[in-house]
């Protein structure tokens, strides 16, 4: 390499040896990752791939790289044989129902613990991070006896009104981000005679948007995806969300070939997280920064 | 509106509500109304049914009878069960492999991908997605891309002329599977460690550079220790959601073939919810709790011994 140049410019082989190095390094990073890359993204490709052939393609080898022509009856079929869009209201509503309590309770009580002085008030914040270690079974059994003597099992009431009070994780987050806002701004809405709540309400919140708007996205996906909850809790098919509904699926049509369809229905409970993620992924991956917890 | 400006044109003192009650006190009053809905959350969500739950666990509670206390029965129960230990098995071995190799395999992508390159964002995105995805999702996916006749994998493996084996179906092959399978999801790391690369100063790297050191002495002398608090945080935290491991088991293999993926959640959930045996599955969940506890306290109390803290420089 450095044999061409020549003697006048001695200083350069150095400096091109550097650069050559540089970009060789470059050109493995790049090819790397694009094969990690690729490898990672198969899976999906190959769930998409499947919910567009017909059953005989599904079960052919060598396997059927590309569905020609893509089926995309699959999808009208799944949607006449199940009842797609009750399961994706459910799910939409209960997700919308958790991110509206969670906002409220969390960002009053992460105002609280950030600018209000109270004794104790550092140990009970302590004290509420803490449940974030603890594995959510050792109090579930007494919850859903709860919320059985209310009649509430079989309704989505278990799986909305714990939001309304609020959630460690979520608390932790804004109050972090509300420590940030400079206090200036409320001490002179203050002096103009604005109350706690006022100030709250028309000072922070509106400054904390971006720390809202991660809190609520976070909070879509954890409920969008959420299994456990919904599992236990509902029972009628009709109250399913898309998670459980997921599940009935695979039981019900597993003794008859029919992955395309399993597929097509894993494809549509995956699109509404992929659109948030793609277009607030800047706000999502923040929170899992700030938090270092899986939602 | 009208207020506001009302407000803003009296003088301070004459509008306060409550003249009687000094500003501290006002404020902590309010203090306390901003979290009550939270502290309440915690007494009835968490703290009340923590109690419970321990009491429960002394009884032969079966959601249908009053709760009648039997001593240890139920953690005598537990301790001569095969299936328990299995289970505990089970789990310890998921636990202990994949978070070694979440953290191994999203730190070397992480520093792979450290570097300042056009387009290097793009990939943040790609490894991410996948942990986006509800874990219903893909287990569906991977149960047919392992399944044993028709499945993507065997049939690449059948090109390459390896006779594949029954992933989900195989006892030793089961719980081996959903290792393989819970990788996937290593991405959901990459943004923690980025942002704790980012934040190392290049200095320090580049006191290494000039005293000779290559990336392996980088790794080893700067990058590991500036981490270490970090990697600390997760392997705690992972450790804690990998032994809570519950819808993979129960969608891919029903905790089968005979119990070998019969994770310590999946076996508590069947007591309390199939067999109603409540009793017996508080005292698993306690039982779990405590051992999380005890992992907790012994992680940070051992972190003294390999976790390098910033502020500690000075006291070098």
């Amino acid at each position: 390499m450095t044999g061409t140049t020549t003697p006048a410019r001695s200083a350069k082989p150095h400096q091109r040896s550097r650069k050559t190095h540089r970009r060789l390094t470059a050109a493995f990073t790049y090819l790397f990752l694009t094969a990690a890359g690729v490898l990672f993204m198969f899976p999906l490709y190959w769930q998409v791939a499947t919910s567009l052939k017909t059953v005989q393609q599904t079960l052919t080898y060598p396997p059927v790289w590309i569905p020609s022509p893509p089926q995309w009856g699959n999808y009208l079929e799944l949607l006449d044989r199940f009842p797609m869009f009750q399961y994706i209201g459910n799910s939409t509503f209960i997700s919308l129902a958790v991110i509206t309590g969670t906002l409220l309770s969390c960002s009053m009580a992460a105002y609280g613990f950030a600018r209000l002085r109270m004794p104790g008030r550092d140990l009970i914040f302590v004290v509420l991070l803490a449940t974030l270690m603890l594995p959510g079974m050792v109090t579930l059994i007494p919850q859903f006896v709860m919320f059985q003597r209310l009649h509430w099992t079989n309704t989505f009431y278990p799986l909305i009104v714990p939001a309304f009070f609020g959630s460690a994780l979520y608390i932790f987050m804004l109050r972090q981000f509300f420590m940030t806002i400079p206090v200036e701004l409320e001490d002179a809405a203050r002096m103009d005679g604005a109350g706690y709540f006022r100030i709250y309400a028309q000072i922070v919140m509106p400054l904390a948007k971006p720390a809202l708007i991660t809190v609520a996205i976070l909070s879509f996906v954890a409920t969008w995806n959420d299994f456990f909850g919904p599992l236990i809790y509902l029972s009628d098919n009709e109250k399913y969300t898309v998670a459980v509904a997921l599940r009935y699926l695979q039981g019900s049509v597993r003794t008859r070939p029919e992955n395309h369809l399993l597929m097509a229905a894993a494809t549509i409970s995956i699109i509404p997280p992929l659109v948030i993620f793609f277009i607030a992924q800047r706000e999502f991956m923040q929170g899992v920064v700030v938090s270092g917890v899986k939602g | 509106m009208a207020e506001s400006e009302r407000q803003y044109n009296h003088p301070r003192d004459d509008h306060n509500p409550r003249p009687r009650l000094r500003e501290r006190q006002r404020e902590a009053i309010a203090c306390a109304l901003f979290i009550t809905p939270a502290v309440i959350g915690f007494l009835i969500f968490t703290l009340v049914p923590l109690g419970i739950s321990g009491y429960l666990s002394f009884t032969n509670f079966n959601l249908a009878n009053t709760p009648a206390l039997v001593g240890l029965a139920n953690y005598r129960e537990m301790f001569t069960d095969d299936l328990w230990w299995k289970s505990v098995q089970v789990t310890l071995v998921y636990a202990l492999s994949v978070v070694p190799l979440w953290i191994i395999t999203s730190l070397a992508l992480a520093l792979i991908m450290n570097q300042n390159l056009p387009a290097i964002r793009l990939y943040r995105t790609v490894f991410y997605l996948p942990a986006v995805l509800s874990g219903v999702a893909i287990s569906m996916l991977w149960v047919w891309l392992l399944n044993y006749q028709t499945g993507l994998v065997n049939q690449l493996l059948k090109m390459i002329g390896i006779k594949g084996p029954n992933w989900l179906g195989d006892y030793n092959w089961a719980l081996r599977s959903i290792i393989i399978m819970s990788v996937w999801s290593v991405g959901w790391y990459l943004p923690i460690w980025l942002s704790g690369l980012q934040a190392i100063p290049t200095e320090l790297f580049e006191a290494v550079t000039v005293d000779g050191g290559n990336w392996w002495t980088r790794l080893r002398h700067v990058t590991l220790p500036l981490l270490s608090p970090v990697i600390l945080y997760n392997l705690v935290v992972n450790i804690i959601w990998a032994t809570q491991l519950f819808t993979e088991p129960l969608m891919m293999t029903n905790g089968g073939p005979r119990f070998a993926t019969q994770t310590y959640m999946l076996y508590t959930y069947r007591n309390a919810f199939q067999y109603n045996k409540m009793g017996l599955a508080s005292a698993m969940a306690w039982v779990l709790f405590v051992a999380v506890l005890a992992l907790t306290f012994l992680a940070f109390k051992s972190s003294s011994m390999w976790v390098y803290y910033e502020g500690e420089r000075k006291r070098g």
